[in-house]
C-alpha cells in the first residue's frame, strides 16, 4: 500500500494541529473521508439533488437511481443476495433499536433468553436490556476470557434451548478482540436462535460475506468506513425482515392509506419511513467504491501490521497497562499508570495527536477491566508507523510531564 | 499549543489538590446530603456529602474517581463553600460556571482563592465538564434540600 498516496486523498489530515502535524489516532470513533466520498456528496447537491421515488421528473430519477444503486453496492460489499435484505438507517444503533422493536418485541416472551457478551457498546447492550423488560426476557452474558476473547465452548454453554436471540459484536471496539461470528452462529441457530451482529468496527477493516458468516442481521455505519454520518445499513435475512413490522411509520413506507388503516411497500421501503438521507447514500457508494479500489485484503493486512508495532512500542514504555488480546484490529487500548486518560488525550492533543479517552461506550466492559476510564488509539488505512512512533514518544512526555507534577 | 500552554492548565495548585485532595471521605452524621453525579461522556463520578444547617454548609465532602481537573475541582470546590451560606455557594458556582466557561466574571466580595487557578480551564473546551461536575453535585443537592424543606 502506497501510504503517501491513500493520504493524500484525505485532505484533512494534512494540517497543523497545536503548532504540530495532526496524528489522528481515532478512527474507531469516526473515520475520515477521501476525496472521491466528499466530491461525490457535493456533485449530488450541486447536480442532481431531489427527493427520491416520488418525483417524476429527471433529477427525480437520477436520485433516485444513486439511491437505489447505492443499495445495491452495498449488498454486494457485503456478499447479500437481495438488495431487499439491505435497509438503509441512522447508523449501527438505529439499526440494532430496529431489530430490538421490530423482531425481539415480537418474538420473545417470558422465560425467553437474549445472549450477549460483556464487551458490547451501549449500542448492542441497551436495546437488549430494553427488549428484555418489555417482555419478560432475561439477558444472559458468555463468560470472557483474561485477555479479552471468548470460547466456543463458553458459547455453547451459555447458549439454550431458551435463547431467541445471540447479540454480539463482530469486532471489540475497546478490545480490538475479533469474534468467531460464523461458529456462534452455527451454535446459535442449532439451538433455534437469530443470531445478530453489531458490524460497526468490523466492517470499516475487513471482507465481510453475511451468506458464508450465515449471520440473521448484520449492523453497520458508513461514517466508520470512510463514509459519511447520518446513514448505516441493516442487513437481515428476507424471511425475518418479511414478518417483521415497521419500526417507523409515514411517508414513503407505505402501500396504501386509508382513513382508519394503511398497508406497507415491500422489502426494503416498508423499513425507510420519511426522506432518506439520500446525499449519504451517495456518498456511502463511493466510499464502498474507495475500500475496494485499495482492498480490503490490503487495508486488514496494513492495519494489522500497524497493531503489531503498536502493541510492541507501547509494551516497552514502563507502567503502561494494554487491554485486549494479541490477535486484533488496529486498535490499542491502555492506560499510562496513574496518570487519568482525560490527561493523557490532553497532553497528546498539546502534541497534535488525537486520541480517545472515557469508556467507550462500554462501560460493563470498563467494569470488568477493573477501571472507570481508558485510553484508546486506533487506526486505519492511512494512518503509518511513524505516527505510532510519534504516539510513543507523547506518551513517554506525558509520563515525564505528569512526573514533574505529580 | 506547547506543554507552556499544558502549564496553565495543569498549575501547581491544581496539582496539589489532586495529589492532596482536601475534604475527601465521609461526613459522619445522619443529617447529610449525599449527591451522586456522574459525566456520562467519560466515567469519571463523585459522590459528594454535604451539611447544611440553618442555610448554612457546615462540612462538605467527597469521594470519587476521575481527572486530575474533576478531583482538584472538587477538592477547591469543598474546601470553598465550606462555612459559606448557601445562597452564597450558590452564587460562587454561577461565578465558577462563567470563569469556566472564559466568560467575564465577577468577584464581588467572593474569595475565589485556589478556585482562579481553573480559569485555565476555560482554554481547554473539552475539559470544562470535568471541572464543573463537583460544582454541579453540589448545586443539585442544595436544590434538592430546598425543595424538601
Amino acid at each position: 500500500m502506497d501510504s503517501q498516496a491513500i493520504r493524500n486523498q484525505f485532505p484533512i489530515l494534512d494540517q497543523q494541529v497545536n503548532d504540530h502535524q495532526l496524528v489522528y489516532l481515532d478512527s474507531a470513533a469516526t473515520s475520515q473521508k477521501p476525496l472521491p466520498v466528499i466530491e461525490a456528496m457535493n456533485r449530488y447537491y450541486r447536480e442532481y439533488n431531489s427527493n427520491i421515488h416520488r418525483g417524476v421528473h429527471t433529477l427525480g430519477t437520477r436520485a433516485t437511481d444513486a439511491y437505489e444503486g447505492a443499495r445495491d453496492k452495498v449488498r454486494q460489499f457485503i456478499g447479500a443476495a437481495s438488495a431487499k435484505e439491505i435497509i438503509y438507517t441512522r447508523g449501527t444503533t438505529a439499526g440494532l433499536n430496529l431489530i430490538s422493536y421490530s423482531y425481539a418485541r415480537a418474538n420473545l416472551s417470558e422465560g425467553d433468553e437474549i445472549v450477549l457478551t460483556p464487551m458490547e457498546h451501549h449500542a448492542n447492550l441497551i436495546p437488549w436490556q430494553q427488549a428484555a423488560k418489555a417482555t419478560g426476557a432475561t439477558l444472559k452474558y458468555i463468560p470472557m476470557q483474561k485477555d479479552g476473547t471468548i470460547r466456543l465452548e463458553d458459547v455453547r454453554e451459555t447458549v439454550t434451548e431458551h435463547t431467541k436471540i445471540v447479540a454480539m459484536a463482530h469486532v471489540s471496539n475497546v478490545l480490538g478482540t475479533i469474534n468467531p461470528i460464523k461458529e456462534v452462529a452455527a451454535i446459535a441457530h442449532e439451538k433455534g436462535a437469530v443470531m445478530v451482529v453489531d458490524g460497526a468496527q468490523s466492517t470499516p477493516h475487513m471482507k465481510i460475506d453475511v451468506v458464508d458468516l450465515d449471520v440473521d442481521f448484520y449492523a453497520f455505519s458508513s461514517h466508520k468506513m470512510a463514509g459519511p454520518t447520518g446513514i448505516g445499513i441493516l442487513y437481515g435475512k428476507e424471511r425475518l425482515l418479511e414478518n417483521m413490522e415497521p419500526f417507523e411509520t409515514g411517508g414513503e413506507m407505505i402501500d396504501f392509506v386509508d382513513y382508519y388503516d394503511a398497508t406497507w411497500k415491500e422489502l426494503p421501503w416498508k423499513f425507510e419511513a420519511g426522506t432518506m438521507p439520500i446525499a449519504e447514500a451517495v456518498g456511502l457508494s463511493a466510499a464502498i467504491d474507495f475500500l475496494q479500489d485499495v482492498g480490503l485484503e490490503k487495508i486488514h493486512e496494513h492495519e494489522t501490521k500497524l497493531a503489531r508495532y503498536a502493541l510492541e512500542q507501547l509494551k516497552a514504555i514502563e507502567g503502561i497497562q494494554i487491554y485486549g488480546p494479541a490477535e486484533r484490529v488496529g486498535l490499542v487500548t491502555f492506560n499510562l499508570g496513574d496518570v487519568h486518560p482525560h490527561d493523557v488525550a490532553t497532553v497528546l492533543d498539546a502534541e497534535g495527536i488525537a486520541i480517545r479517552a472515557g469508556h467507550h461506550c462500554a462501560q460493563p466492559l470498563m467494569k470488568w477491566l477493573g477501571v472507570s476510564s481508558t485510553a484508546r488509539a486506533s487506526f486505519y488505512l492511512y494512518n503509518t508507523t511513524s505516527e505510532i512512533d510519534a504516539l510513543v514518544e507523547g506518551l513517554k512526555k506525558t509520563k515525564e510531564y505528569f512526573s514533574d507534577v505529580l | 499549543m506547547s506543554f507552556k500552554n499544558l502549564d496553565q492548565l495543569y498549575r501547581q495548585v491544581i496539582m496539589d489538590h489532586y495529589k492532596n485532595p482536601r475534604n475527601k471521605g465521609q461526613i459522619d452524621s445522619n443529617d447529610k446530603l449525599t449527591i451522586d453525579m456522574n459525566n456520562p461522556t467519560c466515567g469519571d463520578r463523585i459522590q459528594l456529602h454535604l451539611e447544611v444547617k440553618d442555610n448554612v454548609i457546615k462540612d462538605a465532602k467527597f469521594t470519587g474517581e476521575g481527572c486530575s481537573i474533576s478531583l482538584s475541582s472538587a477538592s477547591m470546590m469543598t474546601e470553598a463553600v465550606k462555612g459559606l451560606s448557601v445562597d452564597k455557594a450558590m452564587h460562587m458556582s454561577e461565578i465558577f460556571s462563567d470563569m469556566i466557561q472564559g466568560k467575564e466574571f465577577d468577584e464581588e466580595d467572593l474569595d475565589l482563592g485556589d478556585i482562579q487557578a481553573l480559569q485555565g480551564v476555560s482554554k481547554f473546551p473539552a475539559r470544562i465538564k470535568c471541572a464543573t461536575l463537583a460544582w454541579k453535585a453540589m448545586e443539585k443537592g442544595i436544590r434538592e434540600d430546598q425543595s424538601h424543606s
